[in-house]
């Protein structure tokens, strides 16, 4: 299986992403930003968490715009997996892949800490758990994930709500911190399940989300 | 030509900045501030003859996220 870990300017997470890909068995292929094509065979596109040109404007919304994206936004459409984290979920909702946005946390204040997810929704990014549970670190100022009550409705009855804070640190709408698109093939969170895959370092709750989705991936 | 785009929250969405420096003005002794709401002010330098219909598509596609924002397009 071939990930495909795309670069903006002031991306930090990407190379723990691709080291995560990795480590579950991907084929890890860097890409810029400035690229107009993904490479050939992609199975997966990983957006990583970071500060895409400056936060300005909106957060991701220049990325969302940058040569590279018009082709993950073609990938995704064709049925395409994605997985974006952290500022890669707000890239996702700035090309309208996901619905909504992610605004300034609640409480102002920029939040890095471990936090407890439950798993509300089950898709492939999922497949991987046999537990409910888990602690996984986030680290942003702009988490908290908002949509209209339409919108949040649909997510909640398609059960497209992948995880949910059990204490919510931004005061995202119905605890909500990571969604999936409706034909599951596309996940944004804003918890950081890279930066959870090694015991040197503390949780590895991150990991089985990578290796479920192999596994899954190369089963299908 | 100019054109000023003004984006702002819709009415209904939470404003946290807003807030933050409704307080601030709060704390500061000015009485009397019900509400705040922060918004851009961005200047758009463009090439004459540029038509409102272009200004207003750079907003549906970047200058304002339409989920959360509204726009106001000034050209002078």
């Amino acid at each position: 299986m071939r990930a495909a870990v795309i670069t903006f300017p002031g991306s930090n997470c990407d190379r723990d992403l691709a080291i995560a890909f990795a480590n579950a068995g991907f084929d890890v292929t860097r890409v810029w930003h400035k690229d107009t094509t993904l490479p050939e065979h992609t199975d997966i596109v990983g957006l990583p968490g970071g500060f895409s040109f400056g936060d300005y404007l909106r957060c991701g919304a220049i990325a969302a715009q940058s040569p590279i994206c018009r082709d993950v936004v073609r990938f995704a459409d064709g049925g395409g997996f994605v997985l974006g984290v952290c500022n890669g979920f707000q890239i996702l909702t700035e090309t309208g892949l996901l619905p909504g946005i992610l605004m300034r946390n609640a409480g102002l204040t920029f939040v890095a800490k471990p936090v407890d997810l439950r798993i509300t929704g089950r898709s492939i990014f999922t497949d991987g758990y046999r537990v409910n549970r888990i602690t996984v670190p986030v680290a942003h100022h702009d988490g908290n994930y908002q949509a209209s009550d339409d919108e949040l409705d649909q997510l909640d009855a398609e059960g497209r709500v992948a995880f949910r804070y059990v204490d919510t640190p931004n005061g995202a709408a119905r605890d909500i911190a990571g969604i999936t698109s409706a034909n599951g093939r596309i996940l944004g969170m804003m918890p950081h399940p890279e930066r959870a895959i090694d015991p040197a370092l503390g949780d590895t709750d991150g990991a089985p989300l990578f290796a479920g989705l192999i596994e899954v991936m190369n089963t299908a | 030509m100019k054109a000023i785009v003004h984006v702002t929250l819709k009415n209904g969405v939470l404003d946290p900045q807003g807030e933050a420096v409704k307080s601030a003005l709060g704390g500061m002794g000015f009485d009397g501030v019900n509400g705040v709401r922060q918004g851009k002010v961005i200047e758009l330098d463009l090439a004459e003859g540029t038509s409102e219909a272009t200004v207003t598509e750079m907003c549906e596609k970047l200058l304002a996220n339409t989920v959360i924002e509204s726009y106001r397009i000034e050209l002078t």
